[in-house]
């Protein structure tokens, strides 16, 4: 008994399988849950995962050989992010100047403002740079991270801690401003909380779901060019 | 299944072989989206094609998350140190990026007529 385990420790095998069932027990835990937005799928599997890592005294390395199968996926998942921006092509043509200007003040306030805060805060460099791109969804974030000097497991945690936060903040906040166009509060849901924004703004409103899906893809490439300048600028 | 796959990890190639061999700023999956998005405006019966693969992705796109998530043990004593401060910044970014988003939209787009 003893033997298999130390065997299956090892394992690439176990670690994928783990990985998935994980994310199963998530979802079936958001479901439950009526998709309330704390009840996060990511959030469950990533706490999950962790504990079974430290109380079996495993390193994240011997995690991550079987996980990187499903790691490795971010990158043409990156890619497929132009799909919906291509079947949304004309809604995105019908209200360009709004949506270029909304992205531009967001994306800038979404990566300085951590920046400057983080930095008003005390955070060392490496924490501030893993910080930047918490905005852009997950395999963007992390390539940008990865560029910038932060570190991308750090970046990913703060990635998803942010989609939580503006899928549960995004509704009354915007209740509060007065902001009552589907369009602009599923742009500035998905624009500042990536995909985990976007699922949670789906199940309010389809066209709200649509432009935050449309904001995530754009964002995505905005935070790629901007988060390496702001952090240059304001970390030298 | 096998042709969208091939091609969506061909986008993502040449976009890797492009931000090294330029060293363009942007990370090579993003160049590889660029170059996908200009394919289907050139090629629209890619669309269907890419669609079984991606639809599956997308429709799953938090699970790919989890094992980057799960570097969190390599980070609990930075975290724990940091905690206050990490949450004052998510929390008060987050909301600041939506507001600013959210007011700049609607003040210059017109409302929807038809939908």
């Amino acid at each position: 008994m003893i033997e298999l385990w130390s065997y299956l420790r090892q394992g690439e095998l176990l670690w994928l399988t783990a990985t998935l069932v994980a994310f199963l027990i998530g979802e079936a835990a958001s479901r439950r849950s009526g998709r309330h937005p704390l009840v996060n799928p990511v959030l469950i599997a990533v706490v999950l995962l962790a504990v079974v890592l430290l109380l079996s005294g495993t390193d994240y390395a011997t995690y991550f050989e079987g996980a990187q199968f499903v790691h490795f996926m971010l990158g043409p998942a990156t890619v497929a992010l132009g799909l919906p921006l291509y079947a949304n092509r004309h809604r995105i043509r019908r209200v360009l100047l709004p949506m270029a200007a909304a992205l531009a003040v967001g994306s800038a306030t979404a990566v300085a403002s951590a920046l400057a805060l983080g930095q008003a805060l005390g955070l060392d460099r490496l924490t501030l740079a893993s910080l930047a791109p918490k905005s852009a969804t997950a395999p963007v974030a992390l390539g940008v991270a990865e560029a910038t000097g932060g570190q991308p497991t750090l970046t990913a945690v703060l990635v998803i801690l942010t989609g939580i936060t503006g899928a549960v903040a995004a509704a009354p906040l915007l209740n509060l401003l007065r902001v009552r166009d589907w369009r602009a509060r599923g742009f500035a849901v998905g624009l500042a909380s990536h995909g985990i924004g976007t699922a949670r703004a789906f199940q309010v409103n389809e066209t709200a779901g649509a432009f935050s899906g449309i904001a995530m893809g754009l964002n995505a490439m905005l935070t790629a060019l901007l988060a390496p300048v702001a952090v240059r600028l304001f970390l030298g | 299944m096998i042709l969208p796959l091939a091609l969506l990890l061909s986008f993502q190639l040449a976009g890797e072989a492009a931000a090294r061999a330029l060293d363009l700023p942007l990370p090579g999956p993003v160049i590889g989206l660029g170059l996908l998005l200009a394919a289907l405006l050139a090629v629209p019966r890619l669309e269907p094609i890419l669609r079984t693969v991606t639809q599956p992705i997308l429709a799953n796109l938090s699970l790919l998350f989890v094992p980057a998530g799960v570097g969190v043990v390599g980070h609990l004593d930075l975290i724990r140190a940091e905690a206050a401060a990490l949450a004052a910044v998510i929390v008060v970014s987050t909301a600041a990026a939506i507001a600013a988003s959210a007011l700049t939209f609607a003040w210059l787009a017109r409302p929807e007529a038809t939908e």
